[in-house]
């Protein structure tokens, strides 16, 4: 059984106008690889509990980082109402097939929708750990630049980094199309919203991919 | 009972103990799967059932949309914690496949279009328990919800209802599936809420 542990939030910080990127300190935390996820879960006074999965956005220590939606269970407490000191359980590591292995040196394709970039970023930030010379391609797809995550990282990204930003607001309907995305090679890791992982995978598969090399990570909505 | 998560209250609730433990529910249909949605043709689609003897029954679509249909109704609950309520369905019983299935398997790994599998005890398929269910809503069963055809089992987490599904193999010995040998519930009951290995 992956046991619930307590977690103190230790830091916390803005990551865009919605967003925030919660530190934690959790005992014995066990480990885990870039691409995992965790449960948390919230108790009410009443004992009425809610729990949500939130992807770790390094490859040490809990870090998540968590878009507040309006109106979200879950979601609008970790970024309006907790604060540091406050305690949440959580459990985990969680999910062995969305996961980046650095002693795998195939090169990579991260494909982000929103959200979807937290795990993606702990892949990259695993991979500058790594060292070595695998290269890694990110096409980030949100609405303006403002909302972008890990700004100071992504731009000034490390020399084995490219990034192709999708900004869906600025131009009319933008949406990713098939001319942001590099061809087959890479292994591909997708993560977003539900349409957005849908549309971009059957686009990664219109220009070629192995649907055997794509793995997806959906969060819903 | 959990800490206390300070300022915490949550939503007003009114499942009536539909929901199992560690669910919400949704209203929309949210999609779970681990790589890009299959493109399988309807012609070209087949569904079989292998025996741990080695006999093949095989079904095409026009053989599959012959036989008896049912319409299940019933709420589905995901391992990523939503749940929905009241899903109606169509399609056919396995018991209706398996009536002329000679079998003293325990096991039946399930596979699908797209390489997916799920293993589930072959009691677990049978007594009105699951479906291949190609409608859903009133309408064509979506590919992203696993069009032409899928596997329904209600009862447990929705990752064993396979979408895309293909065929069954009956086995004498358990088979871990796809997310079975990625770190979740062999069985998957989400009332005991046996999310992961070892829950
Ligand atoms: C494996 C996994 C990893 C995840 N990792 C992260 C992560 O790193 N960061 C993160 O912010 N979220 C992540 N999520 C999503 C997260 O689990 C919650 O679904 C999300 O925070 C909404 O929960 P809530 O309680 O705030 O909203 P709810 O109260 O459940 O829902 C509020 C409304 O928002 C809709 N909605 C639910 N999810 C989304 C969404 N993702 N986008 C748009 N609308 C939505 C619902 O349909 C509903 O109408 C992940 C989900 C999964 C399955």
């Amino acid at each position: 059984m992956i046991r619930w542990r307590r977690a103190r939030l230790t830091a916390a910080r803005e990551e865009s106008p919605t967003a925030r990127t919660l530190v934690f300190e959790v005992p014995d935390w066990p480990g885990h690889l870039a691409g995992q996820h965790v449960d948390v879960r919230l108790t009410a006074p009443d004992g009425y509990t809610a729990q949500r999965s939130y992807s770790l956005a390094t490859p040490e220590g809990v870090e998540l980082t968590v878009e507040g939606l309006p109106d979200g269970e879950v979601s609008s407490y970790l970024v309006d109402e907790l604060t540091v000191g406050d305690e949440i359980e959580l459990r985990g590591p969680v999910g062995g097939w969305f996961v980046w292995r650095p002693a795998v040196t195939t090169p990579v394709l991260l494909v982000a929708g929103g959200s979807g970039i937290v795990p993606l970023m702990a892949m990259i930030r695993a991979r500058r750990l790594a060292g070595g010379d695998t290269p890694f391609h990110l096409v980030y797809s949100l609405r303006e630049p403002a909302r972008r995550y890990y700004a100071a990282e992504l731009d000034a990204p490390d020399p084995w980094l490219t990034i192709t930003w999708v900004h869906t607001r600025l131009a009319p309907h933008r949406r990713i199309t098939k001319d942001d995305l590099p061809g087959p090679g890479p292994d591909v890791f997708v993560c977003g919203p539900t349409g957005f992982v849908e549309a971009a995978a059957d686009l990664l598969l219109d220009v070629g991919h192995d649907s055997a090399r794509i793995r997806t990570e959906r969060f819903g909505g | 009972m959990g800490i206390i998560s300070r300022g915490f209250r949550g939503r007003p609730r009114d499942d009536h103990g539909r929901l199992p433990p560690g669910q919400y529910q949704v209203h929309d249909f949210p999609v779970l799967s681990a790589g890009p949605t299959p493109r399988i043709e309807q012609d070209r689609w087949e569904f079989a059932i292998d025996t741990e003897a080695g006999q093949t029954h095989r079904w095409s679509w026009q053989e599959l949309m012959a036989l008896p249909q049912e319409s299940p109704t019933a709420d589905i609950h995901c391992v990523t914690k939503w749940s929905k309520f009241d899903t109606t369905w169509q399609g056919v019983s396995l018991d209706v496949l398996f009536e002329d299935v000679e079998t003293a398997a325990e096991y039946a790994l399930v596979h699908s279009y797209g390489g997916y599998t799920t293993n589930l005890p072959l009691e677990d398929l049978l007594d009105g328990k699951a479906w291949i269910c190609h409608r859903f809503d009133g309408e064509e069963l979506e590919p992203q919800h696993g069009g032409p055809a899928r596997l329904v089992v209600p009862h447990l987490y929705f990752w064993k209802s396979a979408k895309w599904v293909r065929g069954i193999r009956l086995l004498n010995e358990d088979w871990p599936g796809f997310w079975e040998s990625a770190g979740y519930h062999n069985y998957g009951d989400p009332w005991r809420e046996q999310r992961y290995e070892g829950d």
